[in-house]
């Protein structure tokens, strides 16, 4: 977690060279590849991330389209937990985070002033690394967001909203019998797709997943794999993954990060099999990261 | 899911954001005003207090020319210390005060002319012709502390527009005192009295020295008492009980005991220690008893956590080099821990300072004029004589329960700012 | 005195046995410990027993003081009831320190005063002897325990450590006196009054109780009129004090900027410090004629000048920093995660705070307001002096009414005698109060120590 809270001290160990960062990104030179698709769902232009003084991201550039995941890897510290809560204006609970450059939804600013962090959120849902279930029982873990917004007409209308959650989150046959149960009573799987289902609740249009599988055990993570595979036929999905094995399975597209420079972009079997950048082949081969 | 259901979802949220941002506003604002409201009760305790108190630092003084001669003293040729003592130094002041208006007849008009000075007046002559016999005979240029309404008067409490029977202050006094007043005779000045005086009947007169004092010794009894078992029980608990039911008892006993009230220790101070083991009543010694039990557990709180700060690698280290698990406490946890028990003390003390109610109970309600000198002379103490005064009704008894409780808090500001002091220079991240 | 020739002996035990081991040392033998460790050791020889028996000594004094004294008074007088006799006892008491005697010159007691006086003067002469000559024997036994065979460190170390577990039991015994101390008294109270009518009872005039004729009698100790007004000031002041407490809380911790709460806590925490005396003073003297004024201008008639609002309002803002403080802690506590989980579906951060934080949080706010509920029924001051004497059965906050605090100051200040049941209520109903704070603090203990482990 203290990754997305703080990524200052993470970054700060990456500068073993008496280079400043801005000098090591600089020598990275442009991103390799293709950032751009047809069509894209949220598009990111030439976006900075500013710490107080410190900067985090460096000019990136990245489009999210329909109907796909594009996994963001890279050493710890590179940025990619910062974009990816820039996407849904997480990073706006930091007081002290700046963003410049252009995010859009739909061609839509999402930085702009008629743009609201509330309804951006509702379009944008997320995914924490941490399962982080409400206190309450695992219906009002998924109903809470309809609530909110006001989705539903009546009782039966949320029970729809709640039922098809858990069912889209393939959860629903192992909790149908005990929906008054505290989330938190759930094995940690359980409990990351019973959050999966609480932001499909909302029924966002983009999917933002952060590191959803680190605090799990390997069956957990594999389902939660297969479940994102399926998510992609309604939603435009990001995720940011430690793991390569899981960038490989369960993305279309990959990115990767270094000290906040988006180094290599491409299709995720190019990249592993074909990297161009150095940086790239180094972290993939595992020297590093 | 179609786009057509989609657009619906943006529609629904669309449509209720102005509601719930009217809601979050109000909500905030909710805690704005909180917060506000209970600064402005802390700022209007502290002016109202600061009004009514800062007068009381001052004291009116009237000057008279006191002839001090034998006769009007009742006193003998070299009169021993004893006579000296008993002398008639208000029947000089009389004299002076009727020298001084000459025209003053009547009984009952010189009665209101003699209140003019306070009752007090003669204290300070007694003192001045003790120390220095030689004075009798003299004429003396003195300055008198005035009574309590010529003192109300001058400081404009007393509204002249009424009609003379509804006030304290008769015309007759008005004039006089606006005569002195012009002659230059009348004066406010520091008012020493306040911190050089016992208590007393006469608000005037009547000065906090003698609970000065009293806390004092109270204090030292409560820190010599509890800051060395304070630290004894937190070493003991943090550092080698072993983890069972019985520390569990103790450590739960412990937080109850911080939060069971005050005057329940004093009940505890009545029935065991005067009571049972035949302590003086009013001392400053069973007050510092009772309230070392009371601060006890604040300070094994505080020095628990002092010493579960340190870290272990330290105490790993000690040990590495061969030193028993006492000498490790000893040599190098205690003193990494002691800026935080100091500061916890600190704080302990300072709600030692301004406790009351157990004090009540053992009987340091007394009326003392006294100054204490000793654990076992009868004493009170300064948030004791804040209560005592203010249940008086003299109007001069309010503006020195003020300026009594502006002394106290003084004391704490002190006290606190010395802990914060200490914490922030000491703060330290392992 | 005593108590400073022992503190001599055992600073000169420590020296003589410091060096005798350095001594030895020298000499080549090999000693367990360092020296001082001797020296420590032979310190604790000296003082601990002589300080032990002086202790027995002292304590037991007293009573063979007043027994051997009573067998010297006629037999009528030792026959006469204990609270008489323990009158008795005083008076001689009195003559032999030379103070002032209520009773004339009587030369029966003059007598007893004087056999009083020898017994005090030999006891005390006894008891230093008996004391200094432990002392001494003491040191010289530590003395000839220095050698290769004491293991002076550990012996000196396994002395601290009794030292260390004797004062955590301090605390230990300062609640069992507590209990005691309050039991003990009530008990014999409620020998004279049964616990139904102190219980049950609608009526409260202690005072009257004095004259003999009405012990017991017409239920004058009935205490539910205290505990009605007790119940009544607290429940204003939690009025007063949880919603601005918990406001002021959940705005420090979530809202308010770092600066500001830099700033606000400690101003907060001031309130927090002023001892309740002045809050007492400032409610009898500020806010009790404010209130009347107040009710009064808006067409109330009858609003008591010690009305129960203006010493409830009082307590209330008292309290407010600290239900805000423990909440504040309580809120922080509450994982970002959960915060992150609310905001990224889209809510408000009112909405997080209300629908997510807070019933999070509900535990340990719980306990706080709990703790705060136990602060209010046990302050005293405010409600002395800007609460009533008069034990009035109502919930009209603008009548006066009184509380067990009040009830247990006004019994207990002044003039007593300790038989009477006036005095002996004082106790009982120190011990409701003791039980219901026990209770309560007990309860708010558990769950919030439950709540932290939540989350740790």
């Amino acid at each position: 977690m203290n990754e997305e809270v703080n990524p200052l001290p993470s970054l700060e160990q990456d500068q073993t060279s008496e280079q400043t960062i801005e000098e090591i990104v600089a020598s990275l030179g442009d991103t390799v590849g293709q950032p751009r698709v047809e069509d894209p769902k949220m598009s990111v232009s030439n976006v900075d991330v500013f710490y107080g003084d410190k900067q985090a991201i460096f000019g990136v550039d990245l489009d999210i389209a329909n109907n796909e995941v594009v996994s963001m890897i890279g050493p710890s510290g590179c940025g990619k937990s910062t974009l990816l809560r820039c996407l849904n204006r997480m990073n706006d609970t930091i007081p002290i985070c700046r963003v410049s450059g252009e995010l859009t939804l739909d061609g839509e600013d999402i930085y702009s002033k008629d743009t609201d962090p509330v309804l951006l959120r509702a379009r944008v849902g997320m995914v924490f690394q941490k399962p982080n279930p409400f206190p309450k029982s695992i219906y009002e873990n998924v109903a809470y967001g309809p609530r909110l917004h006001g989705l539903n007409r009546n009782k039966a209308d949320l029970d729809d909203i709640v039922v098809n959650s858990l069912k889209k989150a393939g959860i629903y046959n192992e909790v149908k019998n005990r929906l008054d149960e505290s989330g938190t009573s759930l094995s940690g799987g359980q409990q990351q797709r019973l959050c999966i289902a609480r932001t499909i609740a909302c029924s966002p249009e983009v999917i933002l997943m952060d590191e959803p599988c680190s605090a799990l055990d390997p069956i957990a993570t594999a389902k939660i794999e297969e479940l994102i595979d399926e998510l992609r036929e309604n939603y435009a999905i990001a995720i940011v993954t430690h793991s390569m094995q899981q960038a490989a399975r369960v993305s279309q597209r990959t990115a990767y990060f270094h000290l906040g420079k988006l180094v290599e972009v491409g299709d995720t079997d190019t990249i592993f099999t074909n990297p161009r950048h150095e940086l790239t082949e180094n972290y993939i081969t595992g020297r590093f990261g | 899911m179609n786009a057509q259901e989609k657009l619906n979802t943006t529609e629904v949220v669309r449509g209720s954001l102005k509601r719930r941002y009217a809601r979050e506003k109000r909500f905030r604002l909710f805690g704005l005003a909180a917060i506000t409201a209970s600064l402005t009760f802390l700022a209007v305790l502290l002016i109202t207090i600061t009004v009514r108190g800062l007068p009381a630092f001052k004291q009116t003084f009237i000057q008279l020319e006191v002839t001090l001669d034998s006769k009007t003293l009742g006193v003998g040729e070299n009169p021993d210390i004893n006579e000296l003592r008993k002398a008639n130094y208000n029947g000089a002041i009389k004299k002076s005060l009727t020298a001084l208006f000459p025209d003053v007849k009547k009984r009952k008009d010189k009665k209101a002319l003699y209140k003019l000075v306070s009752k007090g007046g003669q204290y300070d002559l007694q003192k001045r012709v003790m120390a220095d016999p030689s004075l009798i005979g003299e004429t003396l240029k003195v300055w008198l502390p005035v009574g309590d309404d010529t003192n109300s008067y001058i400081q404009g409490n007393i509204d002249s527009s009424l009609p003379e029977k509804k006030r304290r202050f008769k015309d007759n006094q008005i004039q006089w005192v606006d005569q002195l007043t012009e002659d230059k005779q009348i004066q406010r000045r520091f008012n020493s009295t306040f911190f050089e005086r016992g208590d007393s009947r006469e608000p005037e007169m009547a000065g906090i020295k003698g609970s000065l004092f009293g806390s004092m010794l109270t204090l030292m009894v409560t820190l010599l008492l509890s800051f060395p078992v304070a630290v004894a029980t937190a070493i003991y608990l943090e550092e080698f009980a072993p983890k069972n039911r019985w520390t569990d008892i103790i450590e739960v006993n412990i937080n109850n005991l911080a939060a069971v009230p005050s005057i329940v220790f004093g009940l505890l101070g009545l029935a065991i220690f005067i009571n049972f083991f035949s302590l003086p009543r009013s001392a400053p010694i069973v007050g510092g008893l009772v309230l070392s039990l009371m601060t006890l557990p604040t300070i094994i709180i505080s020095a628990r956590a002092a010493l579960k700060s340190v870290p272990p690698s330290i105490r790993d280290a000690a040990l590495g080099v061969g030193a028993s698990k006492l000498q490790v406490v000893f040599h190098h946890v205690l003193p990494l821990a002691m800026p935080g028990i100091l500061t916890g003390t600190i704080i302990g003390m300072a709600q030692a300072l301004g406790e009351t109610a157990p004090l009540l109970m053992i009987g340091m309600v007394a009326f003392i004029v006294d100054v204490p000198t000793s654990l076992t002379d009868p004493a009170t103490v300064l948030p004791v004589q804040i209560y005592q005064w203010a249940d008086l009704p003299e109007k001069g008894f309010v503006e020195k329960t003020s300026a009594a409780i502006m002394v106290l808090l003084a004391f704490l500001i002190v006290m606190n700012a010395v802990a914060v002091y200490l914490r922030r220079k000491f703060e330290r991240k392992w | 005195m005593l108590l400073l020739i022992i503190f001599v002996l055992t600073s000169i035990a420590y020296v003589v046995g410091r060096s005798r081991a350095a001594t030895l040392r020298k000499n080549g033998e090999q000693l367990h410990s360092l020296p001082r460790y001797y020296g420590y050791l032979t310190a604790i020889y000296t003082a601990v027993p002589a300080l032990l028996l002086l202790a027995i000594w002292s304590a037991s004094e007293p009573t063979f003081l007043k027994q051997s004294t009573v067998k010297t008074l006629p037999a009528e007088v030792q026959s006469l009831p204990q609270g008489q006799l323990d009158l008795v006892l005083n008076d001689i008491k009195n003559i032999a320190t030379g103070g002032i005697t209520q009773t004339a010159d009587d030369p029966l007691r003059e007598a007893s005063a004087k056999h009083y006086n020898d017994r005090k003067n030999t006891s005390q002469l006894l008891k230093s002897i008996v004391v200094l000559v432990a002392s001494i024997l003491g040191a010289l036994y530590g003395l000839r325990k220095i050698g290769i065979h004491t293991r002076a460190r550990v012996f000196v170390e396994r002395a601290m450590m009794t030292v260390l577990i004797a004062c955590s039991c301090i605390a230990i015994f300062t609640t069992v006196g507590i209990v005691l101390s309050v039991l003990f008294e009530s008990l014999r109270f409620f020998n004279k009054v049964p616990f139904t009518e102190f219980a049950f009872g609608l009526h409260w005039s202690p005072q009257t109780s004095i004259r003999a004729d009405q012990v017991g009698s017409s239920g004058s100790f009935g205490a539910v009129p205290i505990f009605a007004g007790t119940l009544l000031i607290s429940a204003i002041a939690m009025l007063v004090a949880v919603p601005f407490g918990l406001m002021s809380a959940i705005y420090l911790a979530e809202y308010a900027s770092s600066n500001v709460r830099a700033w606000a806590k400690p101003l907060l925490e001031i309130l927090a410090g002023i001892p309740t005396v002045v809050y007492g003073f400032f409610a009898a003297l500020t806010v009790a004629p404010l209130v009347r004024d107040i009710f009064e201008g808006v067409g109330f008639e009858d609003v008591a000048s010690e009305s129960a609002l203006a010493a409830g309002l009082v307590m209330g803002i008292m309290i407010i920093p600290f239900v805000s403080s423990l909440s504040d802690d309580v809120i922080t506590a509450v994982p970002q995660a959960m915060r992150d989980g609310s905001l990224g579906l889209g809510a408000t951060k009112s909405e997080t705070i209300k629908r997510v934080v807070i019933p999070a949080a509900l535990p340990g706010i719980v306990g706080a307001i709990l703790l705060a509920v136990s602060r209010a029924i046990g302050e005293t001051m405010i409600v002395v002096m800007a609460a009533g004497l008069a034990a009035n059965l109502t919930i009209n906050p603008l009548e006066a009414v009184t509380t067990v605090t009040v009830q247990i100051v006004t019994l207990l200040t002044g003039d007593q005698a300790f038989d009477s049941p006036k005095t002996l209520v004082a106790f009982a109903l120190g011990l409701m109060l003791f039980i219901t704070t026990l209770i309560l603090n007990v309860i708010a203990l558990v769950v919030v120590r439950k709540y932290r482990e939540q989350y740790e």
